[in-house]
Formats: structure tokens, C-alpha cells, sequence
């Protein structure tokens, strides 16, 4: 018990929480933003496959670390929009489409991977990012040791909760965000477009998802993987319920979560004898289904959410 | 209204001209080659049943819709005429055209101040501006008298306030004319006073009001001039001080519709009783409060009140999807443990749902699959749990044509038939199961008159048969029609009224005791 | 100007060649990744066709890889169409296959008419318990079943490994992961001598054509599809909404369960943590290609195998990454959904006549 304790109140631990909750910032914020237009796009663990792999292959290809992520926030942007066009004017299925959405990018994200390294023994790496020394942010007690062992994505994580909740809620666009994911006839009537909200949002979303991915090859990892995104896609859908579609609160339980993953790991090797380690393995999952027990009764749903809008409808 | 408008109107300028519109939707006309004239500090109504096509020009105006063919002209700031781009409500708006829609178009997660905001700065800008907007808001709330407090959340606000709210919106945006779709259709009496005041009060100011209706009364209290729509054309018009109701009345339905006769009858024995029943509902005021009644054989119990006072409370706990907190539900002479609909059908109540698209009928089942929606158990239909077709086709022809429901046959999707068919085809539904109770929720609403009477008729004869109607409506002239007896609903709680009087009846709706 | 419109009635030759055409379209658009490994086009589509009919022992391979697709798209076509969105099918299929395992190794050692029905039937019963726990928490806590049939997937992958390494695993084995081997008597039989197609394609195709009789002609059948279509109104009449949800929840975790008892019991004949690329998502993309329909479904898993045994002898022929038959099925399933929307909307040209005044 102690021992768990200790754990607790080491920054190591909380710094690598925070680590390890980066690509699950990303996740819950695009989906937090996809849905909170009325959107569900369950294309997220696809598109974290296809950002993880579409940056990592920009900075294999040379085009350095800032390329790596623009470039992994486009090829979000890109499957972002295909969802968006089935679902938004076309008014289909938004389970199924994200579901399509996520078999088309993982699986043409494995072919090009395959295509442009064909037969490697082990996958080839690229020079991540490194963790980040900013002077004043360092020397502040327990915070700066934690903080002062991330890497710019995990600081433009940080920086997009921040950016997420201003646009919501303090700029005209994301009132009118708000407004399209619970009627979209207060929108229409007021002349905005809520075809044009909605694609917008699901592409904005679908980038942040992109640039979570790309946090697993190009800051986490050094190289990418086959199935090395492993559930994290669904694992966002239930904290974005839990989070209540609130950036805030999308933080905590992105940060939560890593804590989680992070003391299982610790544990693992506390415990790894008696207790098999799969057990733990299962323990985010798990964790996950909980999250979603306890939030999804009372969640603030938007109210649109899942149900198509179709202009000249009246 | 007022010498003062009245002599204003007549040299009064034309601020906005409809020429010609015409809309098709498929091989359906909704609007065949309209024209009107709107004129400065004017009321004029548009009258018609419903189905006219009185909304889809207005959506025309809006820019909802884009016509087919016809041009609509409006003044512009020089106070010249000049044509109104189609089809794109930001032009309307911009143009100063207004609309207050049936159906609310209100965010209920966000303040007032935010529904009244949106859209009006550019999508881009970094930040609200908040402190002119709300001085200017602050402003037309005191010239209007439309009260409402601007930091509330939408979903908080009664059904009266938020359509101080919707109108809010039109003039902070400048309208200068404005459209009100059946306003008075979710306010008691009361609030529709208040309501006409306060835009008198505005047209006085020089705005101009087109005001949609399909109530005789209202219009000729209320406006200067009217227009009337059948069957998508314009079939009269005239100043309201020429009108006389009965030849309106005439215009706006054509050949005169038989109005259903309530014959006395003698009422027999109780069929289901409420006793002490309270319930939470969706929001405070939809909740029951202690509520008792009793439904008896030949009569019909009108409950009158405003949508919202607990009538879908009421209607969900007779139709077994929702239990009461505390009470009774007596069937005959039998406590009920359990009601669930399954246990309602087999206890042979009728129910005719309020939202027919939702719970009424599967829309993309057929017609004929709608039909013994509530029969599955039946052994006329089915075999071994097989359905049986040639029984079930059998049932649903014999039924559409006694019914006259009339579409693209039973095998056809449900969803393909007009209001009107669908409500008659779930009439068939209930009414051949002979039903002792029967609860008819909001029965006539959006039908034309012809499909209303039909109801109507069919509801007096399950009456003259034995059958027991718990009738809720908010047509008040419905319920005084039709009702032996009639409850108000206000907040949840019933009160019994001893003598039909529509004032009265009225001044309950609004919750006033007496 | 063109406007979007409803289409009133499409005709049942319309619905039926969406899917046809989808399939026709994803294979032609698998042209371009094709080119962009630097392929002979051509060559590859002979190849790939050779692959699938060149021979006797070709079709074969493709009828086996179709058949845990019949049952995975069996159970999601039977649960979409209530509207139920079990994404678990993969995690069932583990289940019935563990289920086979713990039966058919050696605890029951009886003759092969009694061994066989009760291996299937604890297979069924075990994939269903998949459902189980999605659906409690959908009634008692409103928690969406796609992402708890999702995450439950990983779930018992992970147990999997688990027993794969405990209980489940071979004593006679070499240290691997893997079961005990089924007892023969417990195998299906196979269907061609010499060749890996088995029996279980029968079965398969018997229970697709029972469930088309029974969702379109049974009581069962017409409440799931009320259900689906508008649960509000199924409702209001009576139909008692929970109870079919679980019906159909039980049903399709069970069909999943025998995807997984029939790779066991008729082609493998043990159990490793490889058993299925992905058959369960795979039998999403065939319910959908069979527009939801159980007759569909053996059509769908058909082109389905066709792909991926196609794409498999091309890959190996001229070193194209077989990851292109996942392509050429997720581009299937958006052609699907577009093909979908073309069937009940039309789009309209129409001129605006302009009226003049003086």
C-alpha cells in the first residue's frame, strides 16, 4: 500500500500520466468537437492509425518533425471529410460510415506502410521529439519536474484544450457550434450554414484525431507499428461521454486514464508474480466500459447528435 | 386597432410585394401563382386550414424555400422597391424579413442572449461584443414590452418566454417585417392578449406583421387585413373591417364540411379511473400533480389546456410507458399492478398518439404492417408465429376502404402517405379493434377540415357505441364540440369546470383560479 | 439548380444491383493503389481471378474463407437490422471458439453424434454471453453498445492470451500457446476430399436461409425489424422493445460464437490467438454489402473471400502487400453507403423560370 502511495506522489509517475495521456487529449478533443456538432464519427481509430502513419512517413521522408504533424493533421482532415460528406449531406448512417471510415484509413495506411517499406526485419526509426526545457516552467516545484519532461506535442495538447474551449465558448463559431449540435433550426434560421458547421467541425475534429496518432510514432515511439494503436480510438468515444463534451473535463479524464495505465504498469512489476499480467492489460478497457457505466445515464448528450439534418426539410 | 394605423395604412406604402409564386414539391402544388401586398405598420393575416399552404410561402419569403416561379419585392433603405434575393435566409434577414416559426428554432443549451446573437457577427471575429450587443437588446426589450432575462438558458424558459425570444431575435437583427406562424397556437388566451398588445404596440412603430393562422376568430380580432389560401391559391381578400366570418369560413374550406353534432347520451359506467396519481415528467410543469378522473361509457372527457402542462405526462401513463410515482389506475372495477403498453392493448384501450411520425406509425414498414402494428398476438394473423399474409392483406384492404385511406396501396411504405391518410389509417388501426377506452391525443392537429371531421365523427360514434374517450386537446372550440365533460390542465394539476364557458375555460388555462 | 429529392418508391432491381455495383466499383478503383506499388495492372486482376477460380482447390479455399464470413455476417446483418450495432463479433467468435476448445479436447469423450451438437451448442451459448454484459449495461446504465461491445473485444483478446497460456494450454504441446487439439470425433467433416472445405459451410448457408424465412415471415422477425426501423412507435404498440433487443442480441452473439466453433471444429482443429484476421469487422462490411439481408449475406461473404484469397496468391505472386484486399473491402463498404443513398434519393435539375415585371 505504501508503496502505491509513494508512487502517487513521484513526479515520474504523473509525468509519464501525462505522457501517455497525450494521444487521448487529441482523441477526445476531435471527437468532443465532432460531436458536440452533432456528429458521432467512429472513423478515430482509424484515423489515429493513419496519422500515426502518414507522420511518421513525412519525417522518414524528410520533411522534419513540424512536417510530420501537419502533415498527420491533414490526413486527419482528409478521412475526416469523407465521414463528414456521408454524413452530414448525405444523411447516412454516421455508426456505419465511422466504422468504413475506419477500416478504408488503417487499412490504406498498412498498404502504403507496406508498399513504401516492403520486407523490413524491424521497422525502421526516425528521430522523435524530445522532451522540452523551458526555463521558468521547470523550476516550479513537483509541476515544473512533471511538465519539464513532455514534448511540444504533448505542450500543443495542452495548448488545444485551451484553444477548444475558447473557440466553443467564447467566439461567435462556437456558439454557433453549440447551437447546430443541439437544433439545427436555430441555426438555419438565422441564415448560417449548418451543412458548413457540421463538415467543419468533423474535419477540425478528424485533424486533432490525426495529430494524436502521429504522438504515438513520433514522440512515444520512434517507429510505427501494426496494430499499435490497440484500442485507443474506442477508448476516447467513452471518455468524451464521461468528459460531458467539456474540454476541461476531457483533460482530467485523459489525464486520469494515463494514470491509470500508468499505475498498472507499476504494478506489474509490484504484483507481476502472483497476478497474471494480462489482467492488467485488460484494466484500461475495463476501466473504459466503467466510465462509461457511471457517466452515460445522466450525460448531457447534444441533443442532435445522431440524427441527420437535411436542408428544405420542413 | 387604432384610427391612428388605420388612417396610416390606408396612405400607407407598400413594403413588401409577392408576385406570382408559385411551389411544387414533386407532382404536390403547395403554392399556385400567389400574390400579396404587404403594406407599412400593417397586420395582415394569411388564413387557411390546414395544408393551405400558408407556411410554405412564408418559407418562400424567408428563403427557405426557393420558388419555382414568381419574384418577390421589398424597399430597401432608399425606400425603393427592389427584388429580394431567393432562396438564402441570410438575404432575407438581411433584407429585413423576419420569421417567427411554428416550431421553435431555438438552442436550449445556450442563454438567451447567445440564441438572440448567433450569426450576427461574422464566424471569424475572435470575440463577441458583447457589451453593444446587450445594450441593444436591453433596448427593443423596453420598446416591445417582449420581457425575458437575457442570461437564462433557453431550456429553462416556459413556452411564452421563448417566443419573446424568437421574436427578440427578428428585431435585433432590424426586422422591418415579420412573420408569426400560428403563434398562439402553444399560448393560453391570456398570453395570446398580451402577445397581440405588444406587437400592436410594435406596428404602431412602423413595423409591418404577417400573421398566419388557421383560427377564424383570432384574425378578425386582430388584424387589418386579410388573405385567404385554399389549396395553395389565394381565394379572397379583403379588410378585416368588410369580413364576415361566415362567408370567410366559406372561402377558406369551399364546400361547407359537416360539423360533428354531440347528441346526450346517458353515460353508463366508469371504464377508468385515476385515483391520487402524481408523476414527474420531462420538466416541471409537464409533471402531475395528484390528478383524479374517471372516464365513463358513452362519453367523451375533453382535457383542455396549452401543450406542456402535463398532457404527454398524462398520455405516456395511460399508454403504459411511464409508471406514476404515487396513486392508482383502475381499470372497470380492477387495480392495475402494472401498465405497459402490451398490457394496455390487450386491455383494449385506443390510443391515437400525438406524434403520429413517432409513435404512431413504422414508417418504412407498409401500410399493411402498420395496420397489425398492435394485432401480433391475434390469432387472425399469424400461424405457428407465422405471419399470416393472405390474412393480413385481407384485413388491411377491408380497413383502408371503410376508413378511406387513400395512397399507394397497403404494400406501399407507410411513410409515403399524406397527413391526413396516416392519421386515418391509424384510426382503422384502433377503431377495429373496437376499443371500450379510447385515448386521443391531439387527434386532429395539422389535418385539414375534411380528415378533422372524419376524426371527429369516428370519436362520436365510438361514443354513441359505448366506448369512453379521454379526448386531450388544445383546440378549445374542439373540446367544447365534443366533450360531455371537460378537464383543464395547468402545471399538472386537473380542474373540473361546471359550465363550458370559453372565458373561463381560458383564464384556467393560464393557470388563473377562480 | 439541383435539389436533393426523395425518391417515392425504388424499384426492388434497383436495390438489388447496388450492391453489385459497389463490389464492381471497389475492385476497379483497386486499380490505383495497384499502380502505386508499381503492379501491372492487368496482370494482377488475372492473377487475383486465378487465385479464386484457376482451380478446384482455389474455389475451395475461397468457399472456406467464405464461411466464418457467412456466420460473422449473419450476426451483424441480424443485429443492424434492429438497429443494434454489435461490434463485438470478433470477440465472440474467441468465445465460441474457447468454448470449443474446452469441450472438444478431451473432457467429454463420447461419440461424435452427441460430441459435435454439444460442442456447437456451447460454442452458440458462449458467444452470446458475449452480449450479455453490453446489453445489462445498455438497459440498466443507457451505455451505447458500439463501444462496449468494442472495447469488449479487446477484453477477451487478452483473456484469450491468458487461458492460451493457463487452463487452455496443450500439455503435449511444445511450449507454444496454443490448445490441445479437438478430438476427431469432434471435427466436422470436410466436404471435398483433400480439400479444407468443410462442412461448416453448410451449416452456415442453412442458417442463412432460416433466418431470411424467419425475419421476414416470423412475429420474431417482423418485431426486430419495428424495432429497428422506429422503436418509438414499436413501443407505443405494444411490441415488447427490451425483450426483442435481447432476442436479437442473443442470436447474433450466438452466430458469432459459430464463426469461431467452425474455424475450430472444421478447419484448424486447435486454437491459437491468430484464429481470425479479423473476421468479426469483416462481417460488418458483409452485411452491409448484403443490404442487411441473410440471403445477402452469402453473396457478400462470397466477393468478400473472393478478395481476400484473390488478393492473397497476387500478393504472393508479384509481392503487392496484401493489405490491398482490406482495401478494396473498406472501399466496398463507402460504396455501399453511397449506393445507399442513390437508391432513395434523386438528385433533379431544374431551370428557374424568371418572371419580369414592368
Amino acid at each position: 500500500m505504501i508503496d502505491i502511495l509513494q508512487i502517487l506522489i513521484s513526479e515520474s509517475f504523473w509525468a509519464a500520466s501525462l505522457r501517455i495521456s497525450t494521444p487521448l487529449i487529441f482523441g477526445v478533443l476531435g471527437a468532443l468537437l465532432c460531436e458536440k456538432s452533432g456528429i458521432l464519427n467512429l472513423g478515430i481509430e482509424g484515423i489515429f492509425v493513419a496519422g500515426a502513419m502518414s507522420g511518421w512517413l513525412a519525417v522518414w521522408l524528410g520533411a522534419g518533425l513540424i512536417g510530420g504533424v501537419i502533415v498527420a493533421g491533414l490526413t486527419g482532415a482528409f478521412f475526416g471529410l469523407i465521414h463528414a460528406i456521408l454524413t452530414v449531406p448525405l444523411g447516412l448512417s454516421q455508426h456505419v460510415s465511422g466504422l468504413g471510415v475506419t477500416l478504408f484509413s488503417t487499412s490504406l495506411s498498412y498498404f502504403i506502410y507496406r508498399t513504401a517499406l516492403p520486407n523490413v526485419s524491424s521497422p525502421p526509426r526516425i528521430e522523435p521529439f524530445r522532451p522540452i526545457d523551458i526555463p521558468f516552467i521547470s523550476d516550479i516545484p513537483f509541476l515544473g519536474e512533471i511538465l519539464g519532461q513532455q514534448t511540444a506535442m504533448t505542450w500543443l495538447a495542452l495548448i488545444m484544450v485551451f484553444i477548444v474551449w475558447f473557440v466553443l465558448y467564447k467566439t461567435p463559431l462556437g456558439i454557433a457550434i453549440q447551437a447546430v449540435g443541439d437544433n439545427p433550426n436555430s441555426v438555419d434560421a438565422q441564415g448560417l450554414s449548418v451543412y458548413g458547421l457540421r463538415i467543419g467541425s468533423v474535419v477540425a475534429g478528424s485533424a486533432l484525431m490525426g495529430i494524436g496518432g502521429a504522438f504515438l510514432t513520433m514522440s512515444a515511439f520512434d517507429a510505427f507499428f501494426f496494430g499499435m494503436v490497440n484500442g485507443r480510438g474506442w477508448v476516447c468515444i467513452a471518455l468524451v461521454i464521461f468528459a460531458s463534451w467539456k474540454p476541461g473535463k476531457a483533460l482530467l479524464g485523459a489525464v486520469l486514464f494515463g494514470a491509470f495505465d500508468a499505475l498498472q504498469v507499476r504494478l506489474q512489476t509490484e504484483v507481476g508474480a502472483f497476478v497474471p499480467g494480462q489482467i492488467f492489460l485488460m484494466a484500461p478497457y475495463v476501466l473504459s466500459i466503467f466510465a462509461l457505466m457511471v457517466a452515460a445515464r445522466k450525460a448531457d448528450y447534444p441533443r442532435a447528435l445522431l440524427t441527420p439534418w437535411f436542408k428544405g426539410e420542413r | 386597432m387604432n384610427l391612428l394605423a388605420q388612417s396610416n395604412q390606408m396612405s400607407a406604402q407598400k413594403v413588401l410585394s409577392l408576385r406570382s409564386l408559385s411551389k411544387k414539391f414533386g407532382s404536390v402544388v403547395a403554392n399556385d401563382d400567389v400574390s400579396l401586398d404587404l403594406h407599412v405598420g400593417e397586420i395582415l393575416s394569411l388564413l387557411g386550414e390546414n395544408g393551405a399552404g400558408k407556411t410554405t410561402l412564408m418559407n418562400m419569403l424567408f428563403g427557405h424555400y426557393l420558388p419555382d416561379e414568381g419574384e418577390i419585392l421589398i424597399t430597401n433603405k432608399n425606400n425603393q422597391m427592389e427584388p429580394l434575393r431567393l432562396g438564402q435566409p441570410q438575404a432575407a434577414i438581411l433584407a429585413g424579413i423576419g420569421m417567427v416559426h411554428q416550431h421553435f428554432t431555438l438552442a436550449e443549451n445556450l442563454t438567451v442572449f447567445e440564441n438572440i446573437t448567433i450569426g450576427v457577427e461574422s464566424l471569424w471575429a475572435l470575440k463577441t461584443n458583447k457589451k453593444k450587443a446587450q445594450k441593444k437588446i436591453e433596448n427593443i426589450i423596453e420598446r416591445s414590452g417582449l420581457v425575458v432575462a437575457l442570461d437564462e438558458p433557453v431550456g429553462r424558459l416556459s413556452v411564452g418566454e421563448r417566443q419573446r425570444v424568437e421574436i427578440l431575435k427578428a428585431l435585433y437583427r432590424d426586422a422591418r417585417v415579420l412573420v408569426l406562424d400560428e403563434p398562439t397556437a402553444v399560448l393560453t388566451p391570456k398570453e395570446a392578449d398580451v402577445l397581440f398588445d405588444n406587437v400592436k404596440a410594435m406596428t404602431d412603430n412602423g413595423l409591418s406583421v404577417i400573421f398566419i393562422s388557421h383560427k377564424l376568430r383570432e384574425v378578425l380580432e386582430f388584424s387589418d387585413r386579410i388573405v385567404i389560401l385554399r389549396h395553395g391559391q389565394k381565394v379572397g381578400e379583403m379588410l378585416t373591417k368588410d369580413a364576415d366570418e361566415k362567408s370567410i369560413a366559406k372561402m377558406m374550406v369551399g364546400e361547407s364540411t359537416p360539423i360533428s353534432k354531440r347528441v346526450e347520451i346517458q353515460v353508463g359506467k366508469p371504464l377508468l379511473s385515476l385515483e391520487n396519481i402524481s408523476m414527474k415528467g420531462s420538466s416541471r410543469r409537464n409533471r402531475l400533480v395528484d390528478i383524479s378522473l374517471k372516464v365513463h361509457e358513452h362519453e367523451i372527457l375533453g382535457i383542455a389546456g396549452v401543450s406542456g402542462n402535463g398532457q404527454s405526462t398524462l398520455a405516456e401513463l395511460i399508454s403504459g410507458l411511464q409508471k406514476p410515482d404515487q396513486g392508482e389506475v383502475v381499470l372497470g372495477t380492477s387495480k392495475v399492478k402494472k401498465l405497459t403498453p402490451k398490457v394496455v392493448v390487450k386491455a383494449g384501450i385506443g390510443r391515437i398518439p400525438e406524434d403520429r411520425h413517432k409513435d404512431g406509425i413504422v414508417g418504412n414498414m407498409t401500410v399493411a404492417e402498420n395496420i397489425i402494428l398492435e394485432s401480433l398476438s391475434e390469432k387472425s394473423i399469424q400461424r405457428f408465429g407465422f405471419l399470416n399474409r393472405a390474412s393480413i392483406n385481407s384485413i388491411a384492404r377491408d380497413l383502408c376502404s371503410s376508413y378511406d385511406v387513400r395512397g399507394p396501396g397497403i404494400h406501399a411504405h407507410a411513410r409515403l402517405l399524406s397527413g391526413g391518410n396516416i392519421q386515418k389509417m391509424i384510426l382503422a388501426r384502433v377503431f377495429s379493434g373496437n376499443p371500450k377506452i379510447i385515448l386521443a391525443n391531439q387527434p386532429t392537429r395539422g389535418l385539414d377540415m375534411g380528415a378533422a371531421s372524419e376524426v371527429e365523427r369516428r370519436l362520436l360514434e365510438a361514443r354513441r357505441n359505448g366506448s369512453g374517450i379521454l379526448l386531450i386537446s388544445e383546440d378549445l372550440d374542439e373540446i367544447l364540440r365534443l366533450s360531455d365533460r371537460v378537464l383543464v390542465i395547468h402545471s399538472g394539476v386537473l380542474t373540473e369546470i361546471e359550465n363550458l364557458d370559453r372565458e373561463q375555460i381560458g383564464l384556467m388555462m393560464a393557470g388563473e383560479t377562480l | 439548380m439541383i435539389r436533393i429529392e426523395n425518391r417515392n418508391a425504388s424499384s426492388r432491381l434497383f436495390k438489388f444491383s447496388i450492391p453489385i455495383i459497389s463490389a464492381v466499383v471497389s475492385l476497379i478503383l483497386a486499380a490505383i493503389p495497384l499502380a502505386f506499388a508499381g503492379a501491372n495492372i492487368g496482370e494482377a486482376y488475372l492473377v487475383m481471378i486465378k487465385g479464386v477460380f484457376g482451380s478446384v482447390f482455389a474455389l475451395s479455399e475461397m468457399l472456406t474463407r467464405a464461411t466464418p464470413l457467412i456466420f460473422t455476417g449473419l450476426a451483424a446483418a441480424v443485429a443492424f437490422r434492429a438497429r443494434l450495432w454489435n461490434i463485438g463479433a470478433e470477440g465472440q467468435l474467441y468465445l465460441g471458439a474457447m468454448a470449443a476448445v474446452s469441450i472438444g479436447t478431451g473432457v467429454l469423450d463420447i461419440s461424435g453424434f452427441l460430441l459435435l451438437p454439444i460442442i456447437i451448442t456451447f460454442g452458440c451459448l458462449a458467444g452470446a454471453l458475449g452480449m450479455v454484459v453490453p446489453m445489462a449495461l445498455k438497459t440498466r446504465f443507457g451505455a451505447d453498445e458500439v463501444v462496449t461491445t468494442l472495447l469488449l473485444n479487446f477484453i477477451i483478446l487478452i483473456f484469450l492470451q491468458m487461458m492460451l497460456e493457463g487452463p487452455l494450454k496443450d500439455p503435449m504441446g511444445l511450449g507454444w500457446p496454443q490448445s490441445a487439439p479437438i478430438l476427431d470425433q469432434g471435427m466436422l467433416p470436410t466436404l471435398l476430399t483433400r480439400m479444407r472445405v468443410h462442412s461448416g459451410l453448410i451449416i452456415g448457408l442453412v442458417l442463412a436461409v432460416i433466418l431470411q424465412i424467419f425475419i421476414n415471415r416470423s412475429i420474431w422477425g417482423f418485431k426486430l425489424r419495428a424495432v429497428g426501423e422506429n422503436i418509438s412507435a414499436a413501443r407505443h404498440a405494444g411490441i415488447g422493445v427490451n425483450k426483442s433487443l435481447l432476442g436479437v442480441a442473443i442470436c447474433s452473439g450466438a452466430l458469432a460464437g459459430l464463426a469461431g466453433v467452425s474455424e475450430v471444429i472444421g478447419l484448424k482443429g486447435y486454437l491459437t490467438a491468430d484464429l481470425s484476421p479479423g473476421f468479426g469487422y469483416t462481417g460488418i462490411v458483409v452485411a452491409m454489402l448484403a443490404g442487411l439481408s441473410p440471403i445477402g449475406v452469402i453473396a457478400a461473404a462470397l466477393f468478400i473471400a473472393s478478395v481476400f484469397v484473390g488478393a492473397d496468391s497476387m500478393s504472393r505472386a508479384m509481392g503487392v502487400s496484401s493489405y490491398l484486399a482490406d482495401l478494396i473491402v473498406a472501399m466496398s463498404l463507402i460504396c455501399v453507403l453511397i449506393g445507399g443513398f442513390v437508391s432513395n434519393y434523386k438528385l433533379t435539375f431544374t431551370k428557374q423560370k424568371k418572371v419580369t415585371f414592368k
